[in-house]
């Protein structure tokens, strides 16, 4: 495809942009986005997290000047550091950015919950909550259609769990 | 041994072995990014650290009897046999490069490899030939359920698994198929293709090009989102996405015989006579040719060689493995001369 800058070389370069949490997708050819200073252009593996570090720096630079530098005390990472190399340096550097997380995974990903596979050891309580939710359903089910035995023992079940949410 | 059987040797399950769609998808791949409560990620932490993960990781691997995977650490293995697993997609460009405590996992088959010490602590990763997500996530996850009942995953329930990079977070699931497109090419639509898939969550770039283009009509299309989706979710957008993209290939292929029907046929022809015929040839014009031989073939235009070429040439035909098939050090002019040999052995098997 075509450069949409330039209309005339090929497009080697697919940028997507997230701009106020809108996404917009640049096809440029080489020189245009070396010439628009899309990204610095090179064969360098990690211009990915140049890209990256792109999304999260213009937030920094209002913020940065008023809050103190946000530093994760297990692994020495900043928060500038982090939107530099666009990587985290521990898990607990999540905690420590966690205020800015929200903005910044919701620009990334439109969403800031995570909604899929928990493991069992350090999933924490949230397996449990997720099987109550489960068992509610059923509940609910089993009331409508009149199946009181099967309610009653869901309803044990719910009580069981509920119990050892608290219990923790 | 005859270059039929070195060629044997040298090809892995992903490219040669047969799956669901083999015409259009040439492979589907599973990776999952997990790291170890409490330990520095890779990029942070210090030689003890990264030598710690190993340590634990090797302890359960090799205390189960689920699944049998060897380790190497990527400094003992020769620059050359690194390169190989490049080439055959199995450990990333980066992982190949010295350094302290990087590990790979590798089963019998090579449909499975982990990379320890990459990005993240652990990467999981299965290849599968064929449209086969359902199967390749069925596999990860019961490796993953096996480290995740003797490890303490970085995991919140807010954000999931609290992967290296962000764009990972969440699922740490990277759900892709390698496809095979160039109807859709000839007839000037994947442009348009690749704008409807981006707008649905999903990232394509060209295999073996720069940036959106792709040598060979190779595209490797995976989900771009991995927080607030299921697994299950991801797979099914990905996998739905690429029936559709299937589908308008094989529209646009209809297109081709009943517009440009003797063009396209020399077209098949001529690229298998220059492959057939070459002395030496670059790895670029062999994709190009490859390309327009396998839709010949899978068009029921060209009959005597199988469908199976594409897949298998792409990797032999690069520079590592020609080497390793030579046996030796080759420079550009005497890889491009062995190129050319390799192709024409297997387009007679
Ligand atoms: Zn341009
Ligand atoms: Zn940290």
């Amino acid at each position: 495809m075509l450069c949409q800058r330039c209309n005339q070389r090929d497009a080697t370069v697919h940028l997507t942009k997230i701009i106020n949490e809108e996404k917009t997708e640049l096809y440029l050819c080489e020189k245009c986005a070396q010439e628009t200073g899309q990204i610095p252009f090179n064969n360098n593996p990690f211009s990915f997290q140049n890209l990256l570090s792109g999304i999260l720096n213009p937030e920094l630079s209002s913020i940065d000047s008023v809050q103190p530098e946000l530093i994760c005390d297990t692994c020495g990472m900043s928060y500038k550091e982090f939107t530099k190399k666009g990587l985290f340096g521990c898990a607990d550097c999540y905690e420590t950015f966690s205020s800015k997380l929200d903005t910044l995974l919701k620009r990334i990903h439109g969403s800031n919950y995570h909604n899929g596979k928990v493991p069992q050891r350090s999933g924490g309580n949230l397996r449990i909550k997720k099987e109550i939710e489960q068992l509610r359903k059923e509940l609910q089910l089993a009331i409508e259609h009149e199946y009181f035995e099967k309610a009653a023992e869901l309803r044990d079940q719910i009580h069981g769990l509920v119990e050892k949410l608290e219990g923790e | 041994m005859s270059l039929k059987d070195i060629i044997n040797n040298n090809l892995t399950y992903w490219v040669s072995a047969d799956g669901p769609e083999r015409d259009i998808v040439l492979s589907s791949r599973i990776r999952l990014a997990r790291n170890i409560e409490k330990l520095n990620y890779p990029n942070r932490a210090k030689p003890a650290e990264r030598a710690e993960v190993t340590k634990r990781v090797i302890e359960i691997l090799s205390r189960q009897e689920q699944v049998k995977l060897h380790y190497m650490d990527v400094n003992d293995l020769p620059v050359l046999e690194r390169e190989l697993m490049v080439e055959k997609h199995l450990i990333s460009p980066i992982h190949a490069q010295e350094g302290s405590e990087k590990g790979i996992f590798l089963a019998d088959q090579e449909n499975i490899c982990i990379m320890i010490n990459e990005e993240d602590h652990i990467r999981i990763q299965v290849l599968m030939p064929g449209l086969q997500l359902g199967k390749a996530w069925e596999i990860a996850g019961e490796l993953d359920d096996l480290l995740e009942g003797k490890l303490d995953y970085a995991f919140s329930e807010k954000w999931g698994y609290l992967s290296t990079c962000p764009t990972n977070t969440g699922s740490g699931l990277r759900a892709s198929v390698m496809v095979h497109l160039p109807a859709l090419n000839l007839t000037n639509n994947i442009a348009k293709m690749l704008g409807a898939v981006s707008q649905l969550g999903l990232a394509v770039r060209g295999l073996y090009g720069e940036g959106s283009e792709s040598v060979g009509n190779i595209y490797q299309i995976s989900n771009q989102l991995t927080l607030g989706h299921s697994e299950h979710d991801i797979i099914d957008n990905l996998k739905g996405v690429t029936k559709q993209i299937i589908d308008q290939e094989k529209q646009a292929r209809q297109l081709l015989l009943q517009k440009m029907e003797f063009k396209v046929k020399d077209q098949f022809r001529r690229s298998l006579g220059l492959l057939k015929y070459a002395y030496q040839i670059s790895s670029q014009e062999s994709m190009k040719l490859l390309s327009n031989v396998k839709l010949g073939i899978d068009m029921g235009i060209i009959d005597d060689v199988d469908s199976g070429v594409l897949s298998e040439l792409m990797v032999l035909i690069r520079p590592a493995h020609i080497q390793k098939i030579e046996g030796k050090e080759l420079d550009e002019t005497a890889r491009d001369i062995k190129r050319a040999e390799l192709i024409q052995a297997r387009l007679n098997m």
